[in-house]
């Protein structure tokens, strides 16, 4: 009795959502958020690896996430998928997800007891990239947001502008003579890609990596354009002056050097700064992001009318100490998210 | 039609043009391509323009009308953000220039001008009271796109070290203007006034000539790396100590003299001890040298020669404590004529010559190190350090005096680096292209229980290594203090240096010369690294006295 006792008080003094060893955690309902270690019920905002992880006895995400799941951690995990806006309940908890607009079936989730809302948003960005469905900002009172690119140096050229310049640079290494190579996340930014500049180029191939994801997603409905996969036995000859979408694990392999002569182009939100670019030894660096940037991260907070913010993954101190000295409850949490952006390896 | 086309050209001639120069030069990796896009420039660029490109790619800098606090606190002004999150932006992109081009909003009143236009507003604003400056710069800014915002920053804060060496340079113009490499080299150094000169001037025979203090461009050698016996026969081939001084060039014509150092700075002030010269050395003559602290015949540790750099006004008690004089390597120009392309052992022949007649004690010959074989003149390159030499420079007899640094008739010999395995302590994120990566370290060694700091280094990993290690420190820091990060101590690594000598500076009593990272470590325990007792072993056997 005592001991039930106990359990309830720590039970009363708990927050909603609390951050554990094992992820983001709701002591009430018993799930994690995007665990980094292996849980029962694991509530997934995403399908990218560092949110995604493999191991949990059950899965729930977005039902447009389900097959990329799938095709992420293999076909027999146990996941449900529920719909944008769908209530779930565990053990009184109330539990919806809401769209993020990061990349297909990417999911805000809202948590609800007693009238407490709690919002988790795994990666999301504001701009509507065609694909995802776009971003809605959830009321709640506390707040667990990326910060990923939390710093006001990101500041994303609108994206119409950014794929003008993509097109300009592919026409110029066409007049050249060059094949573009273009490194781009399998899962999310090459379809970007894709969708934008499917009208203006021809002659678009891609990495096996790039299409698989592309022939799951066209077989799902995504009005996106078929791409050839490029083989050992893809001729030489059919590289000239084509358009190459590539991850970045592909970058400075031997895999690369049969385009010759090429150019390569990197779409990642870290391009905004000239050092990166040339560390990575590319010919043209394009600020193209899926996450949210300084404005889009400062408009996100204030839309969800929260009190209190923890800022996760990114410049997470940086952004929690900005929004304490503009007034609201602030702090850094260190979590386990990585950035599919990021510069080395993100796919392995 | 007509207005289109003159719009075409205006905006041809603007600041873009070179902004857009410098992207492809900065983004470039390719030699090739950098070449082509340098020519191309000084081919199509605005007259007044290219002498200020020449003259920003080699190092002669503007005269600084605006300082980089001045931006900061008028970038932080304008966009309203609070200081210390600017200091994280500047962490985080490690330029100043670029980082206040990111954070400013972007333009509303664009306006196009040449890039000599800039510079020279720039140059106006010597006697501008604050105000003034402030009130050109925020105009400035509001005029310009992103990439000109930061070549215009870059005008001012200096240091375009964007990947374009003297050498690419002069390759680009000599292609424009079909004047070989060497010739052109000659013509663009020396003092010059970008604002005054004009490109045809500085690129013409007859005028170039015109300054007395040209130097000629230094011939610079490679690192020997295989055996020495691969260069042939030891005939072929003379042997000196490799000194660690300043490399320098002491000039005298029309009864001046001149003395500049490898940086093309010209330093004659700073060194009284070589004014005799001007009087003993005969007009046109240029003879290549190393600038060293020396005494009782022979050199004093580099620091010494530390404490005469960067004073214009030397005292007495330094000329006393750190007297330098200049070991003369070879003779470029003699009764004036460019003897350049003479064989070393005829232009030896001459300089020793020169050298006995002067009977200055400030100009002396660097001896040449005989040995009959290869065998024996690497035994002798074992003792380099009791020399107060880094090792041997070998150069072969036959061959002319070359320009920059070219691979076959010179090599340098240095011996092998003294090496401490120590832990790294402290990181900070790095500049340019290491910007956002930790990459500056602090290492330790061990003291008892102790772990005592002895010294920074920065370079030597491999990209794959620092992205590695820099992963690491995320992951593993204990503290912040400002932009640094204290770490867990657990990485070992192995450091090389030139040198060593006492330092009170130091918490550890000793500074190094050349700290580099030569490897990282991934086998050994920390518990196995260097002592402080080690360090101070290697200072008295390198002939230093503890502090």
């Amino acid at each position: 009795m005592a001991a039930a006792m106990a359990f309830f008080c720590i039970f009363m003094n708990m927050e909603l959502l609390q951050f554990t060893d094992k992820g983001i955690w709701c002591a009430a309902g018993d799930f994690y958020i995007d665990p980094w270690k292996p849980v029962q019920r694991a509530v997934i905002t995403h399908a990218h690896s560092d949110h995604a992880r493999w191991g949990n006895q059950f899965y729930l995400c977005e039902q447009a996430s389900v097959p990329l799941l799938k095709l992420r951690l293999g076909p027999d995990i146990k996941v449900q998928g529920i719909a944008y806006g769908e209530n779930i309940y565990f053990n009184g908890v109330r539990l919806s997800l809401h769209p993020a607009g990061h990349m297909i079936g990417s999911a805000q989730v809202r948590v609800e007891l007693n009238g407490e809302v709690w919002v988790a948003s795994g990666d999301y960005k504001l701009e509507s990239d065609g694909i995802a469905v776009p971003f809605e900002p959830v009321r709640c009172h506390t707040f667990i947001t990326e910060s990923t690119f939390g710093l006001p140096i990101y500041r994303w050229e609108p994206q119409q502008q950014l794929f003008s310049r993509i097109t300009n640079w592919i026409y110029e290494n066409q007049q050249a003579g060059k094949a573009s190579v273009i490194t781009a996340y399998s899962l999310g930014k090459a379809q970007r890609l894709l969708l934008h500049l499917q009208d203006k180029v021809t002659r678009m191939m891609g990495h096996g990596a790039i299409t698989n994801v592309n022939d799951l997603l066209i077989a799902q409905g995504y009005p996106l354009p078929h791409i050839e996969k490029i083989t050992p036995d893809t001729p030489k000859a059919a590289f000239k002056n084509a358009v190459i979408i590539a991850p970045p694990s592909a970058d400075d392999s031997a895999w690369m050097r049969r385009f010759n002569p090429y150019s390569l182009g990197v779409c990642s939100g870290w391009m905004q700064v000239r050092g990166h670019m040339r560390r990575r030894n590319a010919d043209a660096g394009f600020a193209l992001s899926d996450h949210a940037d300084w404005n889009g991260l400062l408009e996100a907070v204030a839309a969800t009318g929260a009190t209190r913010v923890y800022a996760t993954h990114g410049f997470s101190s940086v952004f929690a100490r900005y929004l304490s000295e503009k007034g609201l409850d602030a702090r850094e949490v260190s979590t386990a998210y990585g950035d599919e952006e990021t510069i080395t390896n993100p796919e392995t | 039609m007509a207005t289109r086309k003159l719009l075409l050209t205006r905006k041809h001639n603007t600041v873009q043009q070179f902004a857009q120069l410098v992207k492809v030069l900065s983004n470039s990796t390719k030699t090739n391509e950098k070449l082509d896009a340098l020519s191309q420039y000084f081919a199509t660029a605005p007259d007044k323009d290219k002498t200020w490109v020449l003259a920003l790619f080699s190092g002669r800098r503007p005269k600084r009308t605006v300082n980089s606090t001045q931006l900061k606190t008028w970038c932080i002004q304008a966009t309203g953000l609070p200081e210390w999150l600017f200091n994280e932006c500047y962490l985080t992109v490690g330029d100043l220039a670029e980082t206040i081009a990111l954070l400013l909003p972007p333009r509303a009143h664009p306006a196009s001008h040449p890039l000599h236009y800039w510079l020279q507003q720039l140059q106006q604003l010597e006697k501008a009271t604050e105000p003034e400056k402030q009130a050109f710069i925020l105009q400035t800014w509001d005029a310009l796109d992103d990439g000109e915002r930061f070549v215009f920053n870059k005008l001012i804060t200096g240091g375009f070290r964007i990947g374009v060496s003297q050498k690419m340079m002069v390759n680009a113009l000599a292609k424009t203007y079909d004047i070989p490499p060497a010739t052109l080299s000659h013509m663009i150094s020396g003092t010059w006034d970008p604002g005054a000169v004009t490109i045809e001037a500085l690129l013409h025979q007859s005028t170039s000539g015109a300054d007395a203090s040209r130097p000629y461009p230094f011939y610079l050698a490679y690192a020997l790396e295989e055996a020495p016996a691969s260069l042939g026969p030891i005939e072929a081939w003379q042997a000196e100590w490799k000194w660690d001084g300043i490399r320098g060039q002491i000039i005298k014509r029309e009864g001046q003299l001149f003395v500049w150092s490898r940086g093309e700075e010209l330093i004659t002030d700073k060194f009284p001890e070589f004014t005799p010269l001007t009087n003993t050395l005969p007009d046109g003559t240029v003879i290549d040298g190393e600038i060293l602290t020396y005494a009782d015949g022979k050199p004093l540790p580099f620091q010494t020669l530390q404490t005469r750099i960067g004073r214009k006004n030397v005292t007495r008690k330094q000329l006393q404590e750190a007297p330098v004089a200049f070991l003369s390597y070879d003779l470029l120009e003699w009764e004036g004529t460019d003897i350049r392309e003479k064989p070393l052992i005829e232009r030896r022949s001459l300089l020793t010559q020169l050298i006995h007649l002067q009977q200055q004690p400030a100009l002396l010959l660097s001896p040449e190190v005989t040995a009959a074989s290869w065998d024996e003149l690497t035994q002798i390159r074992e003792r380099s350090r009791e020399q107060i030499s880094e090792g041997l420079m070998l150069k072969k007899r036959s061959a002319p005096y070359q320009v920059g640094r070219k691979r076959g008739d010179w090599w340098k010999w240095k011996i092998d680096p003294y090496t401490i395995d120590a832990v790294m302590i402290y990181a900070q994120k790095g500049h340019g292209r290491r910007s956002n990566l930790y990459t500056d370290y602090t290492f330790a060694v061990k003291d008892g229980d102790q772990l005592v700091p002895f010294t920074k280094a920065y370079s030597g990993l491999t990209d794959k290594e620092i992205a590695e290690v820099d992963n690491w420190i995320k992951r593993h820091s204990l503290e912040k203090f400002g932009p640094v990060r204290t770490v867990e101590p657990q990485l070992v690594f192995e450091i090389a240096f030139e040198g060593i000598a006492a330092s009170n500076r130091h918490k550890s009593g000793v500074a190094l010369r050349f700290p580099r990272i030569s490897r990282w470590r991934q086998d050994k325990p920390v518990a196995e690294i260097n002592t402080l007792d080690d360090l101070k072993t290697l200072l008295r056997q390198s002939g230093g006295q503890e502090v």
